[in-house]
């Protein structure tokens, strides 16, 4: 692919909002998929979780026994990719029974070449949830 | 009521817009939404940077599709868009091959024989940069599913 | 910020979603089977009068006339729009979201 030929001299901040649970529908593994993708593009990449989309981030999934690819371990990686910010919304945890626990844990490297790990993980609230979305210039939704 | 809307000022005529479409032509609406969107768009004299198909939006490509005469064959609308207004429309290379969508080089690489490539023309296949790579360079993205 | 949505709000919790997220000066545009949502006495549209303070709100009226809804049972405070308005509304805005 000849894709990550160009050099964008543009720096966007793209926002991928995940709505919808995995397995069910596609969406959850096809917008992982644009993540990663993207990852090389050195653009300002964040993700948001919420509504159904917060089911994508919790822990003990095993899709062995549907047939399909568990989904849930390429967001460990995602630190490796440089995308270090998940914000996942409260209010949608909550409505769910879900709590932080209930969450696998993702972390990224210091950037300042200090050992170490940072939680990628951010709980924010609604309203903060809105400004997140407010603040980037691309919002993708899947 | 009248259809009132902000009047577009005068530094907003040609802005590039690019749009995604993710859903089956149709089972859902979208793929028309945007169609229409794009030509009152184009009529604007806004330019569209490109269209992207992902997720079942794919299938909008395939060539081999034969709605019935007194239905709208959308995929037709869509290549008549791409002669007509030069729009460049890709379809994701990962969401396709998933769904059965292939040009010519993509046939051959996964040996389906002569004959088996189904992309539909004014389509073409490419990766996901390019859906980065419309946001990049356009100033406004538009995202039309089910 | 620009919002669309698309799903009916008997069917989807999408227009909730989005009415939640929508701060003051926000637009929401509804299309396809979201513009059930505006027809006076539902449900639907009496969420949207209490929650849609500060915030625009649009219609698509080829989807309307597609569904034989007419002006006359929407809901006030709604501005009917065509493809072309639609189009002015996203130029209108720097970023816009789907909510599908």
């Amino acid at each position: 692919m000849s894709d990550t030929a160009i050099a964008p001299k543009i720096i966007k901040k793209f926002l991928y909002v995940n709505r919808k649970a995995p397995y069910g529908t596609i969406y959850a593994l096809e917008a992982l998929e644009a993540v990663l993708i993207g990852a090389a593009f050195d653009q300002d990449v964040s993700l948001a979780f919420l509504d159904d989309g917060v089911f994508q981030l919790t822990k003990g999934q095993n899709a062995r026994a549907i047939g399909m690819k568990t989904v849930s371990p390429a967001f460990g990686a995602l630190g490796d990719f440089g995308v270090t910010r998940l914000y996942v919304e409260a209010e949608s945890l909550a409505e769910r029974g879900l709590t932080r626990d209930d969450l696998m844990i993702i972390t990224h490297d210091f950037e300042n070449g200090t050992t170490g790990e940072v939680p990628s993980i951010i709980v924010v609230d609604r309203a903060r949830m809105s400004n997140v979305m407010a603040e980037h210039d691309i919002v993708l939704t899947f | 009521m009248q259809p009132t809307v902000p009047a577009a000022r005068i530094e907003d005529v040609d802005v590039k817009i690019s749009v995604l479409v993710h859903a089956a032509p149709y089972t859902h609406q979208a793929a028309d939404t945007a169609y229409q969107f794009i030509l009152a768009a184009i009529a604007k004299g806004h330019a569209i940077t490109r269209v992207f198909f992902y997720h079942d939006g794919v299938n909008i490509a395939t060539r081999l599709a034969v709605p019935p005469a007194d239905d709208r064959n959308i995929q037709k609308c869509w290549s008549v868009l791409a002669a007509e207004h030069g729009v460049d429309l890709v379809v994701c290379i990962a969401a396709a091959q998933r769904r059965g969508i292939l040009d010519e080089g993509e046939a051959r690489r996964h040996g389906k024989g002569d004959g088996a490539a189904n992309l539909a023309p004014g389509f073409r296949i490419a990766g996901l940069g390019q859906l980065i790579e419309m946001g990049i360079q356009s100033d406004r993205l538009v995202v039309f599913g089910a | 910020m620009l919002h669309t949505v698309n799903a009916s709000p008997f069917e989807r919790t999408a227009l909730t979603c989005c009415l939640a997220h929508a701060v003051n000066g926000d637009a929401v545009v509804l299309i396809e089977d979201a513009v059930y949502a505006v027809v006076k006495g539902s449900t639907a549209s009496a969420e949207i009068v209490a929650m849609t303070e500060g915030v625009d709100l649009y219609v698509l009226g080829p989807d309307l006339a597609a569904r034989g809804i007419n002006r006359a049972k929407l809901i006030a405070g709604i501005t009917e729009i065509d493809y072309a308005g639609f189009v002015d509304l996203v130029v209108a805005h720097t970023s816009s979201q789907a909510w599908l």
